[in-house]
């Protein structure tokens, strides 16, 4: 398999030029939200900022199966519920150390990527999305019958003694940075997918799965890689979310609209882009909390229709995201300034 | 378990079935044309029985009367929304055109809360309320008309698609919209055709469950699974192939639930479409994928 590297530079390395501005941006973003306790102390913000990282997280996972490797997967939330339960049930009923209960979770759902996958990639397109969507209905009703696990009450996560080893904490801000930490780690790994030989082969697997097999990628062993990737990190932030809230059911983690959300988050900011999930959760969350408070009291699903309207204003104005946007713009002006610097010196 | 126990479970399978079959149908026509899931399909058909409900309501038109105007109303909806949003996103990545339906999704949820709430409502005492005896089995006048209505309503939009002109441009523009254009069929006034009978196709069969089923904003989410599933079970873009997927995942939902209970009838659908998908990933009828 490797043997093909060398003939794969025919794929472009992405261009480093302006590289440096944009890792300044990111180290003072960094240092931004490091910094979050010296100038928010509000608790109610302080969970607004939680929950940007957390859809930042989710959107960051989803991104490296549904963005890079091409595979939409609308059933992500299946691995989300199952890194929920996996934790909410290790650490409820066997006392197991939720840190440790997070990385199961994690597995587990690595596991069952490698079974839909297995039946999944041989689908296209919207074949392979709507399967995504049906596994995750499965898993959704198994859950609501099965009274180990609560069924359609759901979980109750016993209060374990505060402090790091249990992941308890009275205030927000140790969640914040927990869930700071798990989103820089998604990055991470992210980064190091994206800088790889798996970088290039997800793209070829994207773009020209035909090529890409007739160079000898093998599609099917680098999809479940993505998709394996993708839904261990998806289920770590599901047994997150569970030892955040300490309750959970299957309406919370395992709806369909939670799915919906992880793409939306990445497509917002920019499909197969590092940091577009990043512009996408920081919008979408603002969006989602804004209208609700504005607009979600008068229960007449005003807040609704401006979310609605401003997904789908986005969506057809915006095919490329936030940042495919922004990209596109900076690209323009500079080629006007090239053409105006070109005809000067004539 | 007696015979009769079993046919009647069968025939109420076929009759659902037949309504899952319409809404198929209009899902599967705007597929096959422009190569567009529509997440909002759903709401065509809550939107059709809204417009039951309030002519009812208002001017005690009985739902079955009023068909022909849902029908309309729906068509013109279906092709309003394609000139006002869906035009612009024909050539969009498909993300982009998923999120597209899905905000209208939601859009029209949030639409039907702000004008008529998030209430419950039913048409109580149509002309086709009560039962049907029919040699030792019993099944609801609402569900059988509607199975009836169902039926009709396929054969004249299959009769539309393979006897008229404007059909056979219709599946000329679906097999290739180049070729089409070329024989002077404006591909424009086809998508905004399919928009408009997909539409309808949801909005008649929103009407034909009025009779006997909830009306209330989300309405939509108990069709549009089982229509995605039964588009893909047929093949994507295939009428025929609807049809037949429509019929059998009534027939497996019913039965799965009468057998199993009824919670897990979903699940039994679902596993049995993601069986088939393994054996022929472009579904029943489907073209077979490039």
């Amino acid at each position: 398999m490797f043997k093909n590297t060398s003939r794969l530079p025919l794929l472009a390395p992405p261009s480093v030029s302006g590289l440096r501005k944009v890792h300044l941006l990111l180290l003072a973003l960094l240092v931004l939200a490091l910094a979050l306790p010296l100038y928010v102390s509000n608790p109610s913000q302080q969970n607004l900022a939680i929950l940007m990282l957390m859809a930042a997280q989710i959107g960051v996972s989803w991104n490296i199966v549904g963005g890079y490797a091409g595979q939409v997967s609308l059933g992500h939330v299946a691995f989300y519920g199952i890194g929920a339960y996996t934790s909410a049930i290790l650490f409820g009923a066997y006392g197991i150390n939720p840190w440790l209960a997070m990385v199961s979770g994690g597995l587990i759902a690595a596991l069952l990527s490698v079974v839909i996958g297995w039946s999944c990639f041989r689908l296209k397109g919207h074949y392979f999305a709507m399967a995504t969507i049906a596994v995750a209905e499965i898993i959704q009703i198994i859950f609501t019958n099965w009274d180990f696990a609560g069924a359609a009450v759901g979980l109750t996560i016993p209060m374990g003694d505060e402090g790091w080893s249990h992941m308890v904490f009275s205030g927000k801000l140790p969640y914040y940075y927990i869930a700071l930490g798990l989103l820089l780690l998604t990055l991470l790994a992210n980064f190091l997918i994206e800088r790889s030989f798996l970088g290039y082969y997800f793209r070829a697997i994207k773009d020209e799965p035909d090529a890409a097999r007739s160079l000898g990628v093998h599609l099917g062993k680098y999809k479940q890689i993505a998709f394996a990737v993708s839904s261990f990190l998806t289920a770590m932030g599901g047994s997150f979310y569970a030892q955040k809230e300490l309750y959970i059911d299957p309406a919370s983690v395992l709806g369909t609209g939670m799915s919906i959300k992880m793409a939306l988050v990445a497509i917002l900011g920019g499909v197969g882009t590092l940091f577009g999930p990043l512009l996408g959760a920081g919008v979408l969350t603002a969006i989602e909390e804004g209208t609700r408070t504005l607009f979600g009291g008068s229960g007449r699903g005003t807040d609704l229709i401006i979310y609605a309207a401003l997904i789908i204003i986005i969506a057809v104005y915006y095919p490329n995201g936030i940042l495919g946007y922004l990209k596109s713009t900076f690209a323009r002006r500079r080629a006007i300034k090239n053409q105006a610097a070109q005809e000067d010196s004539k | 378990m007696s015979w009769e126990i079993l046919i009647q479970t069968l025939v109420s399978g076929l009759l659902l079935g037949l309504i899952y079959a319409l809404v198929a149908i209009g899902l599967t026509l705007i597929f096959g044309v422009m190569d567009i899931v529509n997440f909002a399909h759903g709401e065509f058909l809550m939107f059709g029985m809204y417009s039951s409900f309030w002519l009812f309501a208002l001017f005690a038109l009985d739902p079955i009367f009023t068909l022909p105007l849902t029908a309309l109303f729906l068509f013109g909806l279906g092709a309003l929304l394609y000139k006002l949003v869906i035009r612009k996103i024909t050539n969009a990545p498909m993300v982009s055109q998923i999120f597209t339906t899905f905000g209208l999704m939601i859009l029209f949820r949030g639409i039907a809360q702000f004008f008529w709430t998030a209430d419950f409502r039913t048409v109580e005492n149509s002309m086709v309320s009560g039962h049907v005896a029919l040699g030792g089995i019993q099944i609801g006048t609402p569900q059988l008309s509607a199975g009836l209505g169902a039926i009709i309503v396929t054969a004249v939009i299959y009769l539309f698609l393979t006897k008229t002109r404007l059909g056979a441009a219709l599946e000329a523009t679906a097999a290739d919209k180049e070729a089409a254009q070329l024989m002077g069929i404006d591909s424009q006034k086809m998508f905004a055709l399919a928009w408009g009978i997909g539409a309808a196709c949801a909005g008649v069969a929103g009407a034909l469950l009025s009779t006997f089923f909830p009306i209330f904003p989300e309405v939509g989410a108990n069709f549009i699974l089982i229509a995605f599933v039964v588009v893909n079970l047929g093949g994507f873009g295939s009428v025929v192939g609807a049809l037949i997927a429509g019929v059998l995942v009534g027939v497996i939902e019913v039965m799965g639930g009468f057998f199993l209970g009824p919670q897990y009838k979903m699940a039994i659908v679902l596993v049995l479409f993601l069986t088939v998908l393994m054996f022929r990933p472009q579904g029943l009828m489907g073209k077979a994928q490039a």
